[in-house]
Formats: structure tokens, sequence, C-alpha cells
């Protein structure tokens, strides 16, 4: 997977998904104001904000659960409109939810293929292709950075990261073009995150557009190329890899926040 | 920290050497945006990190969970322990005609059950089963009587009357989402009072008998009411259909595409109709699946007595459902299995046999059965919870 990929600007291609000026209110209250972004093949785009910043809207506007009500949503600069979840996952818009879609009591490899089973026999025989289907998902999980995994285990015996693994592992296996992943808010341990790291960057490098929701500036610059602050609704930043390091990053992240306050007063005394 | 190029090596990379795709991304364009974070981290990583295999248990603890992971587990058990201690009390249980009578007592509870189960695996409840089998057993013996019409001919007009009822439960189930405990419930009511009133407006009286001069009745005896001697036990041909509506169920619950949507739809309802599993459809066949079974039920009791007698009790509408959670089904769906209810129909035959044979008063059963349901009901609780826990490591 060595396409041209990273932060080069516009090659006239249009992005993979992208949204402009999109509002969407709740009651009066905007919950996003005219946010755009570009999200591109091979390119992963970090959301970054506190909580209530909007980043669960764009979320949602992007997978086709909630629609705007000024601004248009493009694929490949065709402007669309997602009435469902299915909608976008039919276009190629994948997205992995906080804890959705994993059924904890069926098997890792019966998660994997909910759906989209494959078969042999012909009908009325017809049947799952049991070996295969659990052959293919350890091929998958391994490829998104979780090797030895036994398909046939509960999906309930899966770490909160592998969860995370396996439903990109699925979007990557079912040909999504574009990646959403809403970072879980549990508390993940470090090699948990790295897990879901790792999924990233293997979609990334398969040519996916990601668009990964994270709390963590720390996290988001080890495998983002851009950068899209928000707060209040409003896109508070739009930066790319070349503009910040992870230190200005933490700091633009925490700029508004309590932390950067108390550490002024603290400092005062 | 981003001048430390040395340091990835005991980051990710050392590890990585037993994982091949982690190359991507430690070779990936970026090394010092790796490093910039992650060695200050990797450090504290314990040994059970991602390189390790998942779950490192124990094999023991291992076994037990691949165990727990069979559903049918606790009813074998149970089956096992009742046999066990209902053999010294009453030898002529394992006698061929004690056999004979406990499998003709399990043979309808086992098929009402294994439907149920595949219901219940799917998160919805069938309180009506047993009262389509007598509704329909009913509509046969109305049309073979007052019409003249040949016993299939009959039975044909009845099963479709059955999955008449399935669609209807099934429908007002998916489309006002209301609980099916309580929509079966509302057609367990009108079947009762409906058959019993057409009975007496139609027949004269709750009993019709008399339906075996009908035309084709010998062919149907053959296929609902044969019967082999074996020993000085009399088997009778319901054991065959309750093993074969056991293996189908099994079959299609852990082998189709099929049963991958019904445990979907019982486990996760929500992902499932996002990954675009048809779980509206799935229901319905599920509700059909259980008036046919009520049929079935309906059918084989009519041609070995070769009438009807209308007489529904929502007692043994609990039955079913008491037979499925032995047999490992979850109240709230999403894991159970058909072969586990099949297994205690077997139990609940046993302990009813068994007291009878033990020359106890047979209302010991009810507690019997009570007990039996607590215990399987605490059983599941145990498992879900061990299944559904999320291991911090």
């Amino acid at each position: 997977m060595s396409t041209a990929v990273g932060t080069q600007p516009d090659d006239g291609t249009p992005p993979a998904l992208e949204l402009r000026g999109v509002t969407v209110r709740f009651g009066n209250v905007p919950a996003l104001s005219r946010v755009s972004v570009r999200l591109r093949a091979g390119e992963v785009t970090c959301v970054l904000g506190e909580n209530g910043s909007g980043k669960s809207t764009l979320v949602a506007v992007l997978s086709g659960v909630l629609r705007p009500a000024e601004g248009e949503v493009l694929v490949d600069g065709q402007p669309v409109r997602f009435r469902s979840p299915q909608q976008a996952r039919a276009r190629g818009v994948a997205t992995v939810w906080q804890d959705l879609a994993i059924a904890p009591l069926m098997s890792v490899w019966r998660n994997f293929f909910l759906g989209a089973e494959p078969t042999r026999g012909a009908w009325p025989f017809r049947r799952l292709d049991v070996g295969r289907a659990e052959e293919v998902t350890a091929r998958a999980m391994a490829r998104v950075g979780v090797p030895g995994l036994d398909p046939t285990q509960p999906a309930s015996a899966l770490r909160a990261g592998e969860r995370q693994s396996l439903a990109i592992a699925r979007a990557l296996h079912f040909g999504a073009r574009v990646l959403v992943i809403d970072e879980p808010t549990a508390p993940m341990t470090v090699a948990q995150r790295a897990l879901v790291l790792q999924s990233v960057v293997a979609a990334r490098d398969s040519g996916l557009a990601v668009l990964f929701v994270t709390h963590s500036p720390q996290y988001a610059h080890l495998v983002g190329d851009r950068f899209l602050l928000l707060g209040g609704g409003r896109v508070a930043g739009d930066l790319t890899r070349a503009d910040v390091d992870v230190e200005d990053l933490t700091r633009l992240v925490a700029g508004s926040d309590e932390l950067t306050l108390l550490a002024r007063s603290l400092r005062s005394d | 920290m981003r001048d430390l190029p040395s340091r990835p090596a005991r980051s990710w990379t050392l590890e990585g050497a037993a994982r091949p795709q982690e190359v991507s991304l430690s070779s990936s364009r970026r090394p010092s945006a790796l490093s910039g974070v992650l060695p200050a981290t990797t450090d504290r990583l314990p040994a059970s990190g991602p390189a390790t295999p998942p779950v490192p248990r124990s094999t023991g603890r291992r076994l037990l969970d691949r165990l727990l992971a069979r559903p049918s587990v606790g009813a074998l058990v149970g089956l096992v322990a009742v046999g066990l201690f209902f053999a010294p009390q009453a030898p002529g249980l394992l006698s061929s005609g004690g056999l004979a009578t406990v499998f003709d007592v399990a043979a309808p509870l086992g098929i009402g059950g294994v439907a149920i189960a595949l219901l219940m695996v799917a998160g919805q409840f069938d309180l009506s089963i047993g009262v389509v089998a007598v509704t329909t057993s009913l509509v046969t013996a109305l049309l073979v009587s007052q019409l003249g019409l040949g016993i299939w001919p009959a039975l044909l007009v009845s099963l479709a009357v059955a999955l008449l009822i399935g669609a209807v439960n099934g429908l007002l189930v998916v489309t006002t989402g209301l609980p099916s405990f309580l929509v079966t419930l509302a057609t367990f009511l009108v079947l009762q009072g409906g058959s019993l009133a057409v009975a007496t407006a139609v027949a004269g009286s709750s009993r019709i008998t008399g339906l075996s001069g009908a035309a084709g009745w010998e062919s149907a005896l053959a296929v609902f009411g044969a019967t082999t001697q074996l020993g000085d036990g009399r088997f009778r041909i319901s054991l065959v259909w309750w093993l074969l509506a056991t293996a189908l169920t099994s079959w299609l619950l852990w082998r189709t595409r099929f049963g991958n949507a019904v445990f979907a739809s019982g486990g996760a309802r929500r992902a499932a109709r996002e990954l675009g599993v048809p779980v509206a459809r799935t229901t319905v066949l599920l509700f059909l699946g259980t008036a046919a079974a009520g049929w079935l039920i309906g059918t084989l009791g009519l041609v070995r007595l070769g009438g009807v007698q209308v007489d529904p009790a929502l007692g043994a509408e609990v039955e079913f459902i008491v037979v499925a959670v032995i047999g490992g089904c979850l109240l709230t769906g999403g894991y159970g299995s058909t072969v586990g209810a099949a297994l205690g129909a077997l139990l609940y035959a046993v302990g009813r046999e068994g007291i009878v044979l033990a020359g106890w008063d047979p209302r010991w059963f009810q507690v019997f059965l009570g007990l039996l349901l607590l215990v399987a009901l605490l059983a599941n609780g145990v498992v879900r919870r061990r299944l559904r826990a999320v291991p911090r490591w």
C-alpha cells in the first residue's frame, strides 16, 4: 500500500468525503455552525475538542444519523443526502461507534461477518462457511494489529481496544472508503489505545480516508495528518501536521481548559 | 522527547519482531513522531501487552469458559443429576416402558420447546403456542366432522390457519414494537375463548371424536401416530418428530445465515439493523415457526386420540418457556440452544415420570419444576454475567 498519501496539497481529485458549511441545530441551539472538513484517501483527520464541542454531532452527520439544517455533504465531489446509516454505508462510509455494532454474546467471527456471512452449498442446504469465516476473521484481525486471536471466542472476551479493532477490521474488509471512528470515552490502557491507533494506521495504509475523534492530543498527533479543533460547535482550528508539534497541539486543545486557569492561578501564588 | 531515535528499539519495534504487521506502523513515514510519545509509555507496558495473544488465562479457566459458552451444558448436567436422583427410587424409569413414557411426555414439549428456544434467542416470547395446538386441531376436526373433508386437506388448512396466527403475532410485534409477551398473551386469550365458543356452537361440545373414518386416515396415522413396540415399551413417532425438530432448529441456529440473524436480533438488535441484518423478517419467520410447531403438537395429539378435546390452559404455555430456560436460553435473548431446550424437555419428563414411579404425590412435580426453573435462571444469570464481563486485561 504505497499510495501517495499524506499532507500534500490538492492534486485535483475531490476528497472522498467533504462537509461544506454544515450547520446542525437542536431546537434553536446550534450544535455545529458552518463546519467544513475534507477527508482525503490515505489521510487521517483527527477531531479534537472538549465534551460538548460538537464532536459527536459531527460524527452523526458524517455517518448519516443526523441531517444538517444547512450546508452540504459531498462524496467524491458529488452532493449526497444520507437518510440513514445504511445509506452512508452503501456509499462506503463506515462508522465505528463507541460501543455499537458488537453483539457481546456472539463469537468474534459471527460478529465480523454479521449481515454478510459467507455460505456454501445450494439452497436448501446452504450453510455458513464456518472454516473460511474463521480464517478470514483471524487474518483481518491480524491486519489491524490483533494477531493470534481465537475467532470462536465470544466478543465479550475482547478488550475495549480489540473490540474497536474488530469494528475497524470489519469496515476494512467490506470495502469502506471512509472510516469514521468515535473513540470510546471509557478509559483505555495505553496498550489498548495503541491497538486502536494501529487499526487507524492499517486503515490509512489501505487508502481509506479516516476521521478519528479522540480526546487525547498526544495520541492524535501520533497518527493525524490534519487536526480539526472544535469549540462550541465551530471550527476553532484546522491544522496540518506541519503546523503543530505535540506540545502545541496539547496546548491548543487544553487552551480554554480549566487546567490552564489552574496552572495560571497556581503560578500567581 | 523527539531526539531519541535510539529508544524505539525498546518500544513497539522490539515486540514487533513477532508481529509482522506492526512494521507498517514503525516503518511508516514518521518514526520521529512515534518515538515522540510512545517510548515514555511503553516502558510501563505490562508483559501482556499487545504482543501477547489475548485472553491470557489459565487453561482450566479457559476450559470452564468454553463449557459455559455451550448453553446446553446446564440442561445436560441437570438431566444427569435428576436421573441419578430418581434412578434408585424409581427403577422402572430406565426400563423400556419407563423410557417410552418419558419420551412420550417429552416429545410434544420438546417440539414446542425448541421452537420457543429459537424465538427466545431472538429476544421474543410466544405464549400462544399451546393454544395454537388446540385451535388448529379443532379446525382440523371441524373440517373433517362437519364438512366431510379428508384428513390431509383438513391438516393443510389448519396449518395455514396456524401460519396465519403466527404471522399476526409476528407482524404485530415487529410493527408495534410491543413486548411479544403481551402481544401473544392477547392472542392466547382470543384463541382460547374463541376456540371453546366455536367448538360448543358448532359441534355442541368442547369434545370432537370419531375422526378415524376420514379419508386418508391410515396414511395420516402412519405419519403422525405410528408406534413401535420395543420390549415392554411402546415408542411413538412423536419422538422422531421431536428429534427432527431439534436437529433442524439446531442446524438453522448454528450453521446458517438465518441463525446468525437470530442471534444478532436478540443480542444486539440495533447493531444488527445497522449492519443490514433483516431483524423484522427473522422475527416474523420465527413466529411462523412456533405456530407451525404448535400445529405439529396439535396434529400429533389429534391423530393419536382420533379426536380433539378443547381444554387449553395457560400452564402449558409457561412450560414451553420453562423448558427453553432450562435449556440455557436467556430471557434477554441473544443466547441459547435448541439442543438445550430438547434436553430441558427430557429433564421435565424424567422429573414428572420419576415422581409418578416413585409413588409420590404428583403435586410435588410443580414444586420440582419451580425449583428447577429457579436453578436454571440463577445459572443462566451467572453465565451471562460471566460472558458479558469485560476482562480488565
